[in-house]
């Protein structure tokens, strides 16, 4: 597994989130994906029939996992870690578009190829983070059910929330150590 | 993250940085954003009536983003999808890019073409001369939504008119202000004034907030939640906040009435009103109680499917967290007819929980005094917005914008021209394109000022195209609110084509019209500097703040045992309603059952979808990627028995066989099998949006049953049955 210093972490809350897309529209503006590509999405889970019924809303993205298989199945070095975070990148100037990332990602969360030639993804904004700022998705969310922080911070915000609610995160099983998780 | 924490990443970063750079990798070739010069300028968004400020940001001269202004209690620096979107209210390509006359062409068909400002601004001019010549200038008449819409008005009352309509009320939320200030004297305004982040009990009915994105209501809503408020959500539809509610009621539609008068037979009967509060502030308690003891939950039951005990334990719950609990009002009340009814008797409700004016209910909203820019004053109208009206619609506060239409049709009509500002009226008034068709028949001049080629556009004489609100200045927003606070929209970029500010059009017309006087001034911007001034502010702070908070003047809440004098005759909270009573009108709500549904026809619901705002934004480039069209919910039985399948498209067909576009099926349990639902605002017919042209069905040509509210004029729309069309099918199929 990838040794790091830092694990940042993506706490949601799906008993507040209103599956607006505000996360996706916010994204989308601050970095300039193109039209049609975008690196984060909203689901929304029915369970039930009428009129006994649950909804869930969950704003999905990349898991920034502690163990990527595409970073592990990337041929070229271009998917890596940033700086000794969790943070998954893609070097544009290194990747070929083998898509070797997209059928190891469980999670569907890398775009088919950005028109400039590599594969696009979610960067949890680390232009933002390293300035201290949430990703543009969880400033904006008008319901703040988003929340960012250092998961290996007990102080921090996140850790707070997943010692005191219940939690979730999506394919466990796969072992990728996802870092996106949806309070229930 | 928080600033500790943001210290924290530095210095676990700042041992990383002393690796060679090679490794640290992340700094590809691609630039990050916001690496280049970056530029920001204060707006106001009018993506929707909500009005959040907050900044537009470049990059390198490119428009970047737009967020929201963290001092702004409208958005508190959080804006919504829509506004998030705004950039692409800019970037439209399919923007109105130059005026636009209409001319017969040699084949004798009319079409549009491109003229000059001058031109176009000449032909309107001379049009509107001629009308208050032969006419009177009274005879003119106004829709308009939206802030920009105050230079318009300003040309307009110079000129003589007197009848300024806005959909924003007799299709929106007219019902529920002319209830509420009928009982308390007071309206819910814009922001409404719900204190939802106080409430330990919130009663939504019908109102779908997180699927209408109206931000503070969105904020408030979130916050009640976290602070474990107690939910009760009445929709026939398993809406958003029906899945965060504690309690749902599936009513059947049109039963509302029903409810709120057990409910309040419940509270009666049970004692569980707020005694004091009844006493000392409210007049007419006693006939209430006399007319709901005929309104027990059982009865209710047999009209609203929903279980007495369900209706008991709800009232209850009420009760319990009275005062701080909230029967929201509502935003778009134009249902059934008997919307001012409904609206009383949710006011009345409320009185009986106490609320009104307490923590956790409504508050008291507090404004800045803002000097209005001196101006002579206006000549007096020869006739006033009521002409339209007849006798009809005693309680209209402004002109009814259904009503207008109706006396714009024929030779003999009343009103002969019309300046439509940022409407879109063949999707927005229920069933109207005939109308509007004869409307445009017999009008003299009809001025279209819009930033997209609406379907309104098609009615016009002549289209002006205005720039965005992220081109331009408007009247600073200063709404009534929990704070006081002024906020500044200006330009973030140079007017994009040949599209102009309002504040330009309507000084060019005043000049040409002889009605200089009324303008003053070169630039808006000279205005809005000696309107800021007066506050002790200055334009060029607000450019640099873009928001502006004062101190409160008056409490937010009614203090105990305060003596208050309510803005209504009686001083009093009326809960009998002597003004209805004179007016021929009930004075307490009454109950009528809707109309029964026809076999094989289902309720026609709509709503709102958080991706776009009403008509207005379903072109834009961004919004359109997340929500290119709207979808027909079915629930799976209803599917079952029509044999359709989920995705499949349909058409709908009304109970007077109008027929829709297409619409793609969403079968799904979150409906119940007597309604279908779908978002408003799609089905567009105007080829020249050329994103959304054909991309779902629009739910107002379906609305030809509509059903007027007698007491100020409102158009009900949900007495509209629609069944299913099978594409390739010239008939209904039967099921």
């Amino acid at each position: 597994m990838h040794d790091m210093t830092i694990k940042y972490a993506m706490v949601i809350d799906t008993l507040t989130c209103i599956g607006c897309g505000d996360c996706v529209v916010a994204c989308k503006t601050e970095n300039k994906t193109p039209v049609g590509l975008n690196r984060d999405w909203v689901v929304e889970a029915t369970r039930g029939t009428w009129p006994d019924l649950r909804t869930e809303f969950r704003s999905e993205r990349c898991n920034h996992c502690s163990n990527a298989t595409c970073v592990t199945m990337c041929p070229t070095g271009a998917s890596h870690y940033w700086r000794d975070s969790n943070i998954v990148l893609v070097e544009a100037n290194k990747c070929t578009g083998c898509k070797a990332c997209i059928a190891a990602c469980p999670y569907d969360a890398r775009l088919i190829m950005h028109p400039d030639g590599y594969i696009d993804k979610c960067t949890f904004c680390h232009h933002r983070v390293e300035k201290g700022l949430d990703p543009a998705c969880v400033s904006t969310c008008p319901t703040q059910c988003m929340h960012f922080g250092i998961l290996n911070d007990p102080g921090s915000k996140v850790s707070q929330l997943l010692r005191t609610r219940n939690y979730k995160v999506l394919m466990k099983e796969t072992g990728n150590e996802p870092n996106v998780y949806y309070l229930t | 993250m928080d600033r500790r924490e943001f210290i924290k990443v530095s210095s676990l970063t700042a041992a990383a940085v002393t690796v060679p750079s090679i490794f640290l990798s992340g700094c590809s070739q691609q630039p990050r954003p916001g690496e280049g010069k970056v530029s920001t300028t204060p707006t106001v968004c009018d993506i929707c009536f909500w009005k959040c400020a907050g900044h537009v940001y470049s990059e390198n001269g490119k428009p970047w983003k737009v967020v929201g202004n963290p001092e702004d209690l409208h958005s508190n620096g959080r804006f919504c999808t829509r506004g998030t979107g705004g950039l692409g209210s800019y970037l439209d390509k399919d923007r109105l890019k130059k005026p636009l006359v209409r001319t017969v062409g040699k084949n004798g068909r009319q079409t549009f073409r491109e003229a000059s400002w001058d031109e176009a601004l000449d032909i309107i001019a001379n049009r509107m001369q001629k009308i208050a010549d032969e006419h009177g200038a009274d005879r003119f008449a106004m829709f308009s939504h939206g802030a920009g819409a105050n230079h318009f008005k300003n040309l307009l009352k110079g000129y003589g008119c007197a009848t300024f309509a806005a959909p924003s009320y007799a299709q929106c939320r007219g019902p529920r202000e002319v209830a509420f200030n009928l009982t308390y004297g007071e309206g819910v305004g814009s922001p409404a004034r719900t204190d939802m982040e106080n409430s330990h009990c919130i009663v939504l009915i019908g109102s779908h907030i997180g699927e209408n994105l109206h931000n503070g209501q969105v904020q408030t809503l979130t916050r009640a939640l976290e602070n474990g408020v107690s939910l009760i959500t009445v929709d026939p539809r398993f809406s958003v906040p029906a899945s965060k509610s504690k309690h749902w009621l599936p009513i059947r539609p049109g039963t509302d009435i029903a409810l709120l008068l057990a409910w309040m037979n419940v509270l009666v009967e049970e004692d569980l009103y707020d005694r004091d509060y009844i006493e000392q502030y409210t007049t007419g308690f006693d006939e209430l109680a006399l007319h709901v003891q005929q309104f027990p939950p059982e009865w209710a039951y047999l009209q609203t499917g929903l279980k007495p005990s369900l209706i008991r334990e709800t009232a209850r719950e009420m009760a319990k967290n009275a005062p701080a609990t909230l029967v929201h009002p509502g935003r778009h009340t134009t249902w059934y007819g008997d919307d001012t009814q409904r609206e009383r008797a949710i006011a009345i409700l409320n009185a009986l929980l106490g609320s009104w004016g307490r923590p956790g209910g409504f508050y008291m909203q507090d404004k800045v005094t803002l000097p209005k820019y001196p101006l002579p004053d206006y000549p007096k109208p020869k006739s006033t917005f009521k002409a339209a009206h007849g006798s009809d619609f005693p309680f209209a506060s402004q002109a009814v914008s259904n009503a207008v239409i109706d006396a714009s049709i024929g030779d003999d009509a009343h009103y002969k021209g019309w300046l439509v500002y940022g409407t879109n009226l063949p999707m927005t008034v229920p069933g109207i394109r005939s109308k509007l068709k004869q409307a445009a028949d017999a009008l003299e001049l009809i001025v279209v000022i819009d930033t997209m080629p609406a379907e309104v556009t098609g009615y016009a004489d002549v289209i002006l195209p205005e720039c965005t609100y992220l081109e331009r200045y408007d009247d600073l927003r200063n709404a009534a609110e929990r704070k006081p606070s002024l906020a500044l929209r200006m330009p973030a970029f140079e007017p994009k084509y040949d599209s102009k500010p309002g504040w330009w059009i309507a000084k060019q017309l005043g000049e040409m019209l002889g009605l200089q006087k009324y303008f003053p001034w070169k630039d808006y911007s000279e205005v809005l500097g000696w309107q800021l001034k007066k506050v002790g502010s200055s334009l060029e702070e607000m450019q640099k703040v873009g928001v502006k908070n004062f101190p409160r003047k008056r409490p937010m809440y009614i203090q105990a045992g305060e003596a208050r004098h309510f803005k209504t005759p009686s001083g009093m909270i009326e809960i009998y309603s002597q003004q209805l009573a004179e007016q021929g009108f009930d004075p307490l709500p009454k109950y009528t059952p809707p109309a029964a549904r026809p076999e094989n026809y289902y309720h026609l619901n709509y709503g709102r979808m958080p991706a776009h705002t009403f008509s207005r934004t379903t072109n834009n480039p961004l919004l359109f990627q997340l929500a290119p069209e709207n979808v027909l919910w079915v629930n799976p039985l209803v599917a079952k028995q029509w044999d359709l399948v989920n995705g499949e498209s349909v058409q709908l067909q009304n109970q007077d066989g109008v027929v829709s576009n297409p619409i793609r099926l969403r079968v799904t349990e979150r409906i119940g099998p007597d309604s279908v639902f779908m978002a408003h605002g799609f089905g567009h017919r105007s080829k020249r949006m050329r994103l959304t042209h054909g991309l779902g069905a629009d739910d107002s040509e379906l609305m030809t049953n509509v059903l007027i509210d007698p007491i100020m004029g409102a158009t009900g729309m949900r007495g509209n049955f629609v069944t299913f069309i099978k594409l390739e099918s010239d008939h209904p199929v039967h099921a």
